[in-house]
Formats: structure tokens, C-alpha cells, sequence
């Protein structure tokens, strides 16, 4: 993280439902800034361009790629990563329904997948499998271990039944 | 890879403020970033300042006046994809957006920065030179509307000048009852660039019952977006009756594809000819209320 000699900015948001001011530099990126100023680990450097969705958080609600936004630009806004997508201590039913089904392997994906599929069961409850591959698409898992993560989504939209799949039916 | 260069960030709160920043030296614009940022970190940009327009709510909007469709440069695609009067007045300028990257990148990508950027995949750049959209562009010293066609100039070029915004863009509407179609071809469905793309629009024209005015352009085969003349008056002449042989022989004059990582030469050029005719049958049966439905996958 160079921080240059330029004048850092404070900047205040909320960081998974707790207000957090902190100092950063103008070229650092949010995912620098959570990683590496306030210790939040889930979101991860893959790519470093936007394309592997490892570094995947949400602004108010949407999901973002954090390594292709500066940490400068959520002043004022709502950002959450995995950290805080537990509800009241215990697992979100997607968190519990991955975990159920072993749907990570090594896990590096796991985050953005997580976030990513937050988002899209928020905005569309019952989505088919198609859907579900185009909200995640952009979240690579190099383990290709990408069946049990899409019926991981559709197990927790109830679409497919817990450990069932539509798969090839 | 940290961006290893250093700079100032502002968030002006007014446009007249933001076009003060913008006009001093090595002062860059920032939408969405989502290109930007990119190139901040291989260095093709190196700023003195970052001009964050995130704060002007009068580059937010999307609106329907005067027979066109203005895009205000901070709106992403995914609320072009959710945008109401788009959906009714333009449906296939959603269908475009969907088919841009990752939910990830449109939740955070700017129509207006896609043809900022002017790579010569982008999705946003037939649509615009086929339907004669204006980019709507403003310095200190006034406003100037370019077209689209006469904005792209070459990869990565385009007419703006330094200190000037693009504040957004006007999409002319069809006056008549009109479809159309883009299909993008990829690797892969799901996130990717195009190795070819074609947009069609077809509109019944005022000049008799079966009289109909066709749009045609191509993206991600020449260095600019390339609106097909040829073939748009080869099918207005054609009427009903379009032979689809002798059409798609045009297609070689229209496009200057090259070979690389993503496809090669003949390959573009053979899939343009095969979309071309698939998404005139796409566009022609919307227009008829027998067509897929935007967005359907017709690859």
C-alpha cells in the first residue's frame, strides 16, 4: 500500500453495521484499506482486475469489486463483507446451506461467492439455475468445483430440496 | 499490483465546480472506475488528480424528452438494466447491458464510461453510431454534442478534448413502431469480451405499410464501432423479399476484423455474417410479437 506523498483523507463509513473512521491514501483501493488498514480478511486479491470476484463486498447493498474501487469512495456509504452477513451470531441459511453441502473446497472463492449470492436472492427470491449462474458469473472457483455452490443458492431459495439437485432432471 | 502512483481526489459537489477541477493539469474524471482504476494500476493513466463526479445528482438520471432517451453519465449499467423507461422505450439497450461483464462491474460501471473507455470491444458502441446517439460533452468554454459516430476515432480514442466531460448521452428514439436485436459472441457465456458483435434495429417507416428503415453496425471487428451502410440500404430496398446470400457478402466490405488472442480474422468475419442474419430474424419477429424475448440467449 504506497502511501505516497500525497495528503491522506479520513473517510467515514459503516463497516459491517459499526461506524469506522480511518486515514487513507487517495490511490490505495478498498481492498487494501479493509484488508490491510482494518483487518477485515474475507475479501481476497485474485485477479487484482475485476474478473475473478474474490474481492467481492457490497456498497449499500450492491456488490462491487473491491480491488477495481479506491477506499477514498466509500466515504459515507454502508459497505459489508462476509464478516457481516451473520445474522445475530449464527450463519445466514446461505452461509449454513454451503457449509452443508461442502460447496467450498479451498475456500479462496468462497467470500465473493457468498457476497455475490446475497445479492442476488435479496433481489430475486426464486431464481432459476440459469439465473443463478449468470449473478455468480465473474466469481471464479479454480477448484471448478462450481455444481455444489449453484445448489447451494437454489437449496437456500428453496428451489431444489436440502441436498437435492435439479441438475440433470 | 497497488497503484504505486500518487495523487490528489476530489468530489466537487456541483458541475461548474467539477469542470474548474477538470480543467487543470492531468486532472482525470472518475465514474465508475471500473476501467479506470485498471488503468491506474498498469500505469496508462498517471493523474495529478482524480475528479470524483460520483456527487453530481444531475449526472444520475435517465430521461425520456423530446423523442430521445438521455443517459446522464454516473448511470450504471445495472440500473440501465432496471430502468423502467428504458425496459419500455428502448428494451434492447438493456439486453446490451446485460451481456457487459460481471453483475459485480455493471453495479458499478457507467454506460457513459464504456464509450469513454473506447476499447473496440464495447458493447454500447453499435447501438450508439447505428441509432446516431449524441455525446453530450462540456469544458469550461461551452457545451458541444458529438456524434457518436464521428466520437469514436480509435482504440482507446476518442473526440473529447482535455478538460472537457462527458456529461451523458441522447439516444434519438424510433418515431415509428421498432425491434431490434445485439447478440455478442464470446468464449464462454457469462462474463466475457466480445470476440464479434452486431446490433440491428428495424423500424416501420412512415413511407407505406411495408416500407421499413434498418440500422446495422458491429462492434469488436475494426478499431471503431462500424455502422454498415451497405447492408442498411440493401435492406431497405429489399422490402419483404432479402436475399440473405447475397446480403451477408456485404458484411467483408463493412468490417476490418483482426486475428487475436480472443478470435481469429476469419472466424469474426464468419460470425458476423451468421449473427447478422440471426439477429435481422430476432429483430424482425420482435417487431411482430413472435420474437425471443430481450435478453433471451440466441447464440
Amino acid at each position: 500500500m504506497g502511501d505516497g506523498d500525497r495528503v491522506k483523507k479520513t473517510i467515514r463509513f459503516v463497516l459491517n453495521g459499526e461506524k469506522r473512521a480511518v486515514d487513507v491514501a487517495p490511490q490505495e483501493t478498498l481492498l487494501e484499506t479493509l484488508r490491510e488498514r482494518l483487518g477485515v480478511k474475507s475479501p481476497k486479491c485474485g485477479c487484482d482486475r475485476g474478473d475473478c470476484g474474490t474481492c467481492t463486498v457490497m456498497i449499500d447493498g450492491r456488490s462491487v469489486r473491491s480491488c477495481l474501487v479506491l477506499g477514498v469512495e466509500v466515504d459515507g456509504a454502508v459497505v459489508t463483507t462476509l464478516e457481516g452477513i451473520m445474522e445475530n451470531g449464527e450463519l445466514s441459511p446461505l452461509q449454513q446451506a454451503f457449509l452443508d453441502r461442502n460447496s467450498f473446497q479451498c475456500g479462496f472463492c468462497a467470500p465473493g461467492m457468498i457476497m455475490s449470492a446475497t445479492e442476488l436472492l435479496a433481489r430475486n427470491e426464486k431464481p432459476t439455475r440459469e439465473e443463478v449462474q449468470e449473478g455468480l458469473a465473474g466469481n471464479l472457483c479454480r477448484c471448478t468445483g462450481y455444481s455444489p455452490i449453484i445448489d447451494a443458492v437454489l437449496e437456500t431459495a428453496g428451489v431444489v430440496s436440502k441436498g437435492g439437485s435439479d441438475e440433470r432432471s | 499490483m497497488p497503484i504505486t502512483h500518487s495523487f490528489d481526489y476530489q468530489k466537487p459537489g456541483t458541475l461548474r465546480e467539477a469542470l474548474a477541477l477538470l480543467a487543470r493539469k492531468n486532472a482525470v474524471a472518475l465514474a465508475g472506475g471500473t476501467d479506470l482504476i485498471g488503468y491506474l494500476k498498469e500505469e496508462l493513466v498517471s493523474p495529478e488528480l482524480l475528479v470524483d463526479l460520483k456527487g453530481l445528482k444531475e449526472l444520475k438520471r435517465i430521461e425520456h424528452r423530446g423523442g430521445a432517451l438521455h443517459i446522464g453519465a454516473l448511470v450504471t449499467f445495472a440500473e440501465v438494466i432496471d430502468s423502467k423507461v428504458i425496459g419500455k422505450k428502448l428494451p434492447v439497450l438493456a439486453e446490451i447491458s446485460k451481456k457487459v461483464a460481471s453483475v459485480g462491474i455493471r453495479n458499478r460501471a457507467t454506460l457513459v464510461g464504456n464509450l469513454c473507455s473506447a476499447v473496440p470491444c464495447l458493447d454500447t458502441g453499435p447501438i450508439l453510431v447505428a441509432m446516431d446517439a449524441l455525446v453530450l460533452v462540456k469544458g469550461k468554454k461551452g457545451s458541444r454534442k458529438i456524434p457518436a459516430e464521428k466520437w469514436f476515432i480509435a482504440p482507446r480514442k476518442t473526440a473529447r478534448k482535455p478538460g472537457e466531460l462527458v456529461t451523458g448521452i441522447s439516444i434519438p428514439l424510433p418515431r415509428g413502431k421498432a425491434a431490434a436485436c445485439y447478440l455478442k459472441l464470446g468464449r464462454y457465456r457469462g462474463e466475457d469480451l466480445a470476440q464479434a458483435s452486431v446490433f440491428v434495429s428495424i423500424e416501420q417507416s412512415s413511407r407505406g405499410a411495408k416500407a421499413r428503415n434498418f440500422r446495422v453496425a458491429f462492434g469488436s471487428v475494426g478499431p471503431v464501432p462500424c455502422r454498415a451502410r451497405k447492408i442498411e440500404k440493401a435492406l431497405a430496398a429489399g422490402g419483404a423479399l432479402i436475399d440473405m446470400v447475397a446480403l451477408t457478402k456485404l458484411v467483408p466490405a463493412e468490417i476490418s476484423p483482426i486475428s487475436d488472442i480472443r478470435a481469429s480474422k476469419e472466424y469474426r468475419l464468419h460470425m458476423c455474417q451468421v449473427m447478422l442474419e440471426r439477429a435481422l430474424a430476432a429483430a424482425d419477429g420482435r417487431l411482430n410479437g413472435t420474437g425471443p424475448a430481450y435478453g433471451a440467449s440466441l447464440l
